[in-house]
């Protein structure tokens, strides 16, 4: 899906090759200061790179439209953006930037049990905790239904119980629409338990990437 | 002592009205405020400014001619961009110094020739009488307007960074995802000339109005006058700060609908 050729950015990234492959759920784990957030910044085309190239079904990103290749591999942050409003009008915010179709309150009720969020749509965002905040914002993303997925850290607020709950709903999510996931994390256990293919950075560089069970084995 | 309705005030009588700055330097003297030196070059400045201006409009006003009426509004708008430049509090680029240009010159030049040929239907053109004094009003208001835009809109973005970012992630362009900040800026800046017009006539005379009847005018003329140059203010405010918010976000994303943080030297 993304092929990444000689790609440089500052002293934060230095790529010399990497596949990333479609349809699976690929998890970047690393180190702190590894390059893992500014790797999905490039994927989602927030950033470009210094040099090099980065192909996306085999075209050069520089060559598509930004915004529509945004709304194809949506990211959600590490902190996720909140409007001081309901959790309706944060769901519908992100519709409005994709300038899709507005869902009905009973789809997007059912995206927030989905991400094991028991609230009601008229509840104001800014009181959630920042757990619930983090799967409100999934719950804005999963609403989007983008090709690829780009999650950067997506289980750091939440408890080990919700993380498992939360992850595991996102990889059946992806499973079932036939879509890409790009997830960075730190835990070795989402790797082992739900990663098909696992890219691990080093200071920047590709230290090993390949099939989860490969690398494990390894 | 007068001249028609007109008092003149004579040398001696306008050397006594130094008195209040007399009053004014006492008062921080013996209060202990270190703001004597800021207050003699304030009124010393203000002074030769307005002797100079005085001067200056005599002449061009007993020589009517278009060049002089362009080389002032030239050097009014010019001023005026570079005291907006120095009035922001944050940081400016090149390109948002010109954009800034770019709308005061266009936002009042446009309203100018508006007020003077459609609304007061000034002949010649250039009467300088008119088009200097009106020209001063227009620019200086649309001047304080866009310097209050300009802060709203550049700190907005700073402040709202992750906000921006956030939303392009989700497919947002950058018209979208700086909609509010623009909005605010539009807003903030706009504010101050609409209270002026609720408390207009009633908190406090305006100081065209105040000095036409000074000078003998009718109330009843002072204030049409007052509400067609008041009209005219708010126009040309909105004009030119409309055109900065709408040209001045878009400095800080590039070709890549990327939010970029500009580091250009001005």
């Amino acid at each position: 899906m993304f092929r990444l050729e000689k790609v440089r950015y500052k002293h934060i990234l230095n790529i010399e090759k990497l596949e990333i492959p479609e349809r699976k759920v690929v998890c970047v784990f690393g180190e702190s200061g590894a390059g893992k957030t500014t790797l999905l910044r490039l994927l989602n085309h927030l950033i470009s790179s210094d040099s090099g190239q980065i192909f996306m079904y085999n075209e050069d990103i520089t060559q598509l439209d930004p915004i529509q290749l945004r709304r194809r591999v949506v990211m959600l942050p590490q902190t996720p953006i909140v409007f001081a409003s309901s959790i309706k009008a944060n769901l519908l915010a992100a519709i409005e930037f994709s300038q899709k179709t507005v869902p009905t309150d009973e789809v997007m009720q059912d995206v927030l049990s989905f991400v094991k969020l028991a609230k009601d749509l008229t509840t104001q965002a800014q009181k959630l905790s920042g757990g619930e905040k983090q799967r409100m914002a999934l719950a804005r993303v999963l609403l989007l239904e983008p090709d690829v997925l780009l999650l950067d850290e997506p289980s750091a607020a939440l408890d080990e119980e919700t993380e498992n709950i939360v992850i595991s709903k996102i990889v059946e999510y992806v499973k079932q629409k036939n879509r890409s996931l790009v997830m960075v994390t730190h835990s070795k256990k989402v790797v082992s338990d739900y990663a098909d293919y696992t890219i691990e950075l080093e200071q920047g560089r590709v230290k090993r990437a390949g099939v989860t069970a490969c690398l494990l084995e390894a | 002592m007068s001249t028609g309705s007109v008092i003149d005030i004579g040398f001696w009588q306008l050397a006594s009205a130094y008195v209040f700055i007399g009053l004014l330097l006492f008062i921080v003297r013996a209060r202990g405020i270190n703001r004597e030196k800021e207050i003699i070059i304030a009124s010393v400045r203000m002074t030769i400014q307005l002797v100079l201006v005085g001067y200056l409009l005599a002449y061009v006003f007993e020589n009517n001619h278009p060049l002089w009426t362009i080389i002032m509004l030239a050097i009014m708008v010019t001023f005026a961009i570079f005291n907006i430049y120095k009035r922001v509090r944050v940081p400016l680029t090149l390109r948002v110094k010109r954009i800034i240009a770019f709308a005061m010159a266009s936002g009042t030049l446009f309203s100018l020739v508006y007020f003077l040929l459609v609304v007061l239907r000034v002949y010649p053109w250039y009467d300088s009488r008119y088009f200097i004094p009106i020209a001063g009003m227009i620019i200086g208001n649309s001047m304080t307007g866009i310097a209050l835009g300009v802060n709203h809109l550049v700190e907005g973005i700073h402040k709202q960074w992750a906000t921006i970012e956030g939303s392009l992630m989700l497919g947002a362009t950058p018209q979208m995802a700086v909609k509010d900040i623009v909005n605010d800026a539009f807003d903030s800046a706009l504010l101050p000339t609409i209270n002026s017009m609720v408390g207009m006539g009633i908190v406090f005379l305006p100081g065209m109005m105040t000095g036409q009847i000074l000078s003998g005018v009718s109330p009843v003329t002072a204030i049409q006058y007052q509400i067609a140059i008041m009209l005219g203010i708010v126009g040309s405010v909105a004009l030119t700060v409309i055109l900065f918010v709408h040209y001045g976000y878009q400095a800080y994303f590039n070709s890549r609908a990327q939010l970029v943080e500009v580091t250009e030297s001005a």
